[in-house]
């Protein structure tokens, strides 16, 4: 909880003295509270007063790194480990969602050899690029299964290190968590290790080899509990593990641990959280599917499936990028030339704008025609079609413009360019500034492009 | 200091929607905390799923749906294998054969097909029109009477046509209204205060306030979801506490996750495993905003998201 200016005065020596820049302590503790200023600019702090004001003013989720990642997120990222947690709001209309869940598949040593190797295999293969972010399986869970030897453990470790990913390693034998740690703690292994009855000596395998410790409990309760004597004891490096007893049971605690942190400011449980899908649903893919999308929504920062498709990845995937973006600005796609259906130069080109809802649902439209063609994204601020026009920056100007940047003309020998509807106002002005291009209105609808192209098509214009 | 679990407890509760008459009814809504949240409080009503059909049959179907219906020979055929499948709560009939630049069908093909199927089975129904707002006003309007005393609901009045279906469902013929706008709260609101203005009775309004795919501007929905359900349970907010239904199947059936053939994308695999995932994982995340009946095509996907709910409750 924020502290006021009040609770941050009491803490001040209350000598007045100026130098922090401030006529008052008073003046100066209601500027730290407005998080203008901070309290390490008062020289006359004593050491208890800064403990508790910067316990005070701490984000109430921690934001935990972990692993490495073994291909940039996007363009953009240049994080070498993964950061989860960090969340400073319940619902993404309040504020961006800040740390993407991240995916994980499973090997254990109850898998026979072929199996795990088919496993590991698998990860690489879902891969792909969606608007500018990069898809693919970010963790490998290895399962110590019952009565597992250390020998045994370790080596399962030492092949799924070798898929070239981080670790999540789940073992509730000591043994086994150091002879796994000793093979991978470089590569910073998640070790899913804690529960009441053994958080001493996990604690210490963990904090020894520098890696996160998951932690988990039969109740929110009884976890919680474990936290706190975690916490305690010196270790904050934690994740919190939300059990297999039942999908009610994980579900219940992925919200009370979030709710409890966000809410209620309840340190205790501010940590990110990890769900393994795949034990609560295990040999059901369609049922991990439904639960990796639930626990993508509410609350779970890695989300463990016993393997991963294609058919579970391309719509997971979708949702959490939708999910993570910023709710005040609408997600965009870069301007360039967009063939489809297999267009080529000879193929007719449409326009339209680079927000990114628009040109999903103008791209979709126009697959579905089977017509090929080419769709050309200018720079349109990111806005609908008419807002952009009405803003000014998707006009005739614009759109020549980008014709020209993006030496269109060179590279489409095809003149026809099919407008929005929404704009049919540019075209007198286009054909102006676009001398040799037949300028034609498209529909106003995107759902009504099918029958468009179809048509043109069947008149020889397509 | 243990733990001490905070409860969320809401003074307000969503409205309970009846679909259907006799003992073969559906109730949408009742819920009073946020959806799956029973540990707040015990929950009266889990989310309901609904089966789509279409008035057009099976011919613009991938295969994996014609399977489901083999041996059907009519629309009436296909209701009555559709309310067999495990997991359905009510039939969803799509007269999308009306839409003017599709096929154009007239409005009283489309009532006889609406006749047929509501006379072939008794279990609750939703009627769907073909989108288009001049079509539907007529279209729904005449549905509306030809299935009086059958308490089905018509979606949907939107802004443009709401006083020719309201009238005629909410007022006229006693059936249940519908309401879509698009994907915003302020839209929501706004259409269910003129529907009341209209004289339509509350309690017999359902919302649609969008939908879309996993993947496809489903940002705006998840928000939209969030907030009306927000301002509905927390602020008590006597417009917006209908019941929340979203057609789920219609959306993700034609993006190019469902589609894509094998051919194409062979690295994707079973394009009919895609196309039930993106159903489940579209339809899964609309609930856990909040949608309480979601419309779907596939037996797996309604098995499975039926469990799900069964699971959670
Ligand atoms: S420097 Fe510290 S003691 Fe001096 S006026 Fe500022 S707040 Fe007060």
């Amino acid at each position: 909880m924020a502290l006021t200016g009040i609770q941050i005065f009491k803490l001040t020596p209350k000598k007045n003295c100026k130098e922090c820049g401030c006529p008052t302590c008073m003046a100066f503790s209601m500027k730290v509270a407005q998080g203008a200023m901070t309290i390490d600019q008062c020289p006359h702090m004593s050491e208890e007063a800064v403990a508790t004001l910067s316990e005070a003013s701490a984000p109430p989720m921690k934001t935990i790194k972990a692993g490495f990642k073994a291909f940039a997120d996007n363009k953009n990222d240049s994080e070498k480990e993964f950061a989860l947690g960090g969340e400073t709001v319940l619902f993404r209309h309040e504020k961006t969602f800040v740390n993407k869940t991240r995916y994980a598949v499973s090997v254990c040593t109850c898998m026979d050899d072929a199996a795990v190797d088919a496993r590991l295999a698998s990860v690489a293969a879902i891969d792909y690029d969606r608007i500018g972010d990069r898809m693919y399986v970010e963790f490998i869970a290895v399962d110590c299964g019952e009565g597992a030897a250390p020998d045994a453990y370790a080596a399962l470790v030492k092949k799924a290190d070798g898929a070239g990913r981080p670790l999540i390693l789940n073992v509730k034998d000591e043994a086994c968590a150091k002879a796994a740690l000793d093979v991978c703690k470089d590569k910073k292994p998640i070790l899913n290790a804690a529960d009441a009855s053994n958080y001493e000596a996990m604690s210490k395998l963990a904090a020894d080899a520098s890696v996160v410790l998951g932690v988990t409990g039969a109740s929110a309760e009884e976890l919680y509990d474990t936290v706190a004597a975690l916490e305690k004891a010196g270790n904050k490096n934690l994740i919190l593990d939300l059990g297999t007893a039942s999908v009610k049971d994980a579900f219940e605690k992925a919200v009370l641990v979030r709710r409890a942190a966000l809410k209620d400011n309840d340190r205790t449980f501010g940590y990110p959280s990890i769900v393994n899908v795949g034990k609560l649903a295990s040999g059901d893919s369609h049922m991990q599917a439904a639960l990796a999308a639930l626990f993508t929504m509410k609350y779970g920062s890695v989300v463990v499936m016993e393997e991963m498709s294609y058919a579970q990845a391309l719509p997971l995937y979708g949702l959490r990028q939708n999910l993570f973006t910023d709710p005040q600005k609408a997600p965009r796609i870069d301007p360039g030339i967009y063939p489809i259906n297999g267009g080529d130069e000879n193929s007719v080109c449409l326009t339209t704008v680079d927000f990114a809802l628009t040109y999903f649902l103008v791209s979709g439209e126009l697959e579905r025609s089977g017509v090929p063609c080419n769709l050309l994204i200018s720079d349109a601020g990111g806005l609908s079609v008419l807002t952009s026009w009405a803003a000014g920056k998707f006009s005739s100007g614009s759109i020549a413009k980008y014709i020209q940047e993006f030496e269109i003309e060179n590279k489409i020998k095809n003149r026809t360019l099919i407008l929005p509807g929404k704009v049919a106002v540019l075209k007198g002005d286009l054909e102006a500034k676009l001398p040799g291009w037949n300028i034609v209105v498209g529909p106003t609808e995107a759902v009504q492009l099918v029958k468009f192209l179809k048509d043109m098509q069947a008149g020889g214009q397509a | 200091m243990p733990f001490t679990k905070k409860l969320q407890k809401f003074n307000a509760t969503i409205r309970t929607v009846e679909v259907g008459t006799g003992d073969k009814t559906t109730k949408l809504g009742g819920g009073n905390t946020l959806p799956f949240y029973t540990f707040d409080a015990p929950t009266a009503n889990t989310a309901k799923i609904g089966i789509e059909i279409s008035d057009l049959g099976l011919a613009h179907e991938p295969d994996c749906i014609k399977e489901v219906y083999a041996g059907c020979e009519t629309v009436a055929d296909m209701a009555k294998k559709a309310i067999t499948i495990e997991g359905v709560d009510f039939l969803c009939l799509k007269l999308e054969g009306g839409d003017p630049n599709g096929e154009n069908r007239p409005v009283e093909e489309l009532v006889a097909v609406a006749k047929e199927v509501a006379d072939a089975v008794d279990f609750p129904i939703v009627v769907e029109g073909c989108k288009n707002v001049e079509k539907d006003a007529e279209l729904l309007s005449k549905v509306a009477e030809a299935l009086q005393g059958k308490n089905v609901l018509l979606m949907s009045a939107k802004e443009e046509n709401y006083k020719n279906i309201g009238a005629a469902a909410g007022l006229a013929y006693n059936q249940l209204v519908g309401a879509e706008s698009a994907v915003d709260i302020n839209l929501a609101k706004q259409l269910n205060v003129l529907l009341k203005q209209l004289g339509v009775d509350s309690g017999k309004v359902v919302m649609n306030v969008g939908s879309s795919a996993a993947g496809y501007g489903f940002d705006y929905l998840i928000s939209t979801l969030d907030r009306v359900k927000a301002a509905a349970l927390g602020q008590n907010d006597d417009s917006l506490l209908m019941p929340i239904i979203t057609p789920v199947a219609s959306e993700t059936w034609s993006v190019k996750e469902s589609t894509a053939t094998e051919e194409d994308m062979p690295e994707w695999g079973s394009v009919v495993e895609r196309a039930i995932d993106m159903e489940i994982e579209t339809a899964v995340a609309c609930l856990a905003c909040g949608t309480d009946a979601v419309i779907l095509k596939h037996p797996t996907s309604i098995a499975t998201v039926s469990k799900m709910i069964s699971a959670l409750s």
